[in-house]
């Protein structure tokens, strides 16, 4: 081949591996859902993965959310007070929390938490090819790995998210109110006329996304790891990476849908 | 008897036939044409990178072949679907080279695990059938200890039990001996044979383990480029003179003789 056309042909390469992997990408979702609503149901392993990845994340949740509603509490009150607002205090810290950093710090808390541990799970299965034992025996290892964890991760990231938020307008109370010295009456009044249902499920619609997209990354990673010691840690690394890009990309993309 | 309804007669349990399968710009399997006979143990020897454990992944379904067939139990695999490959693929065990054994369950779990997801069975009647093979294979007592409290040796029993706990009519095993010291590697070869004449198995080995693994074959099969060069009885092979054969086994009986004088 001329030896001009060989940067072309290897970006051509290069592009055609990238969709070809995005290809997969998306079929393994296709996959993981399809099982999800086909039998053989393992509602067990399902719950088994909700406690691992929804239960057991509550008090790193809670603390969060203490400290950032903590936070919003100082900040929020030092701005407001420049403009006379303190009253509004409770409105601004809800719907901050309920809107944006509730959904968006709980699915990035439970990415490093639990999604890191499923790919390398995932992957350390792979390698010690306990995969191929399953698809060997008759059972779809997507069916039974993949699909509970989707699963639970869409139905623990909302339930998190609540958590979150409930736990940080406390705590922007117990900072902005009570150490402050914001009007207390306002506080709560503030959030029950300005807060909609639409406001509160616009985060818990993107809390289900976030956990759907965690899972799917975290799970492809770990189940595609190369086999090997540096495939595991790499895959590890690579699914907290994406999924917490994805996390803040998709948080503005469902923001401007859902505003 | 009409050739569909009795696939169990067939003196052959797998037959594979002009089997090729390419990965990226190489050819790994180039033509491979073996047979394994029913009730026989078949050896698959050959130097690393030959393509054998590739083989065997074609064998135990997880690989699908670009072209070429394999028939088990006379039907042609190549050309099922999921529920068909489902189907055949109750009739096999598999021993994976370091066991595969799933390390968040315990040694009861784990050879439960196939009655547990594929039967009907009810909890006594596993537990039976759990116990039973775990004494066919020497791990009596181990039911409760995790894989990882477990030496190399007894992961591989372990594992056997597992793959034979649903009686299957075909046991696969990847290099059973690899990785295992000298010494355990003679007990290993028993208990394969041993369980082959027991259950009456068609057993499919890959091994390194030349020139020990001859003595427990029935069948040998020397791979090399992709394709079977030799294939008969141990002594046919060994004594067929063929330069490349030749120089493997000298290769590997070197390689043994330093392991061993390094013990």
């Amino acid at each position: 081949m001329a030896r001009f056309l060989e940067p072309i042909a290897r970006l051509g390469a290069l592009i055609i591996d990238n969709v070809v992997a995005l290809g997969n990408f998306v079929v393994f979702l296709a996959s993981a859902l399809w099982c999800a609503i086909t039998p053989p149901y393992k509602p067990r392993l399902a719950i088994r993965q909700m406690r691992t990845i929804g239960a057991e994340s509550i008090m790193l949740v809670a603390l969060i959310g203490a400290f950032t509603g903590m936070v919003l509490g100082l900040q929020g009150y030092n701005t407001l007070r420049r403009f006379g607002s303190e009253g509004a205090l409770g409105t601004v810290v809800a719907l901050v929390l309920v809107r944006e950093l509730g959904p968006v710090l709980s699915a990035l808390m439970v990415t490093a938490r639990a999604g890191s541990a499923m790919a390398a799970e995932l992957g350390s299965m792979q390698a010690t090819e306990q995969i191929d034992a399953l698809a060997v025996m008759a059972i779809n290892p997507v069916q039974y790995l993949v699909s509970p964890r989707v699963l639970a991760g869409v139905i623990s990231f909302p339930l998190l998210t609540g958590i979150f938020d409930v736990i940080g307008i406390w705590g922007g109370y117990v900072i902005g109110v009570g150490l402050m010295g914001a009007p207390a009456g306002s506080y709560f009044n503030g959030i029950a006329q300005n807060m909609t249902g639409h406001d509160i499920m616009s985060g818990l619609y993107k809390a289900l996304v976030f956990g759907l997209v965690v899972m799917w990354v975290c799970c492809y990673k770990g189940y595609h790891a190369q086999r090997m010691a540096t495939g595991v840690s790499r895959a590890t690394t690579e699914a907290v990476v994406l999924s917490s890009v994805l996390i803040l990309a998709w948080d503005y993309f469902l923001t401007s849908i859902l505003l | 008897m009409s050739g569909g309804a009795q696939n169990a007669d067939r003196a052959d349990a797998i037959e594979v036939r002009e089997l090729r399968h390419r990965f990226g710009p190489q050819q790994v399997l180039n033509g491979v044409n073996l047979k394994c006979p029913r009730g026989r143990i078949t050896t698959i020897v050959g130097p690393s990178g030959c393509g054998k454990t590739v083989l065997l992944k074609h064998l135990n379904l997880l690989l699908r072949a670009d072209s070429g067939s394999i028939l088990i139990d006379g039907v042609d695999v190549t050309r099922l679907g999921a529920a068909g490959l489902d189907e055949v693929r109750r009739k096999f065990g598999m021993l994976f080279q370091a066991g595969a054994l799933f390390d968040s369950m315990t040694v009861f779990d784990n050879v439960a695990f196939p009655l547990v997801e594929n039967t009907r069975s009810g909890r006594d009647e596993i537990a039976l059938k759990v116990r039973e093979m775990l004494a066919n294979v020497g791990l009596e007592g181990m039911e409760r200890k995790y894989p990882s409290e477990l030496s190399g040796g007894m992961q591989k029993r372990a594992a056997l039990a597992r793959a034979l706990v649903r009686n299957p009519k075909i046991l696969m095993l990847d290099e059973p001996t690899t990785g295992l010291d000298p010494t355990r590697t003679g007990s290993i070869h028993a208990l394969v044979r041993h369980t082959q004449q027991r259950f009456g198995l068609t057993v499919v080995m890959v091994s390194h383990d030349v020139p020990a693994v001859f003595e427990i074959s029935d069948r040998v099969a020397f791979m090399h480029e992709g394709r079977m060069r030799l294939v008969g009885t141990p002594t046919e092979v060994t004594s067929a003179r063929d330069e490349i054969f030749d120089r493997f086994l000298a290769g590997r009986v070197a390689a043994d003789e330093r392991d061993a004088a390094t013990l």
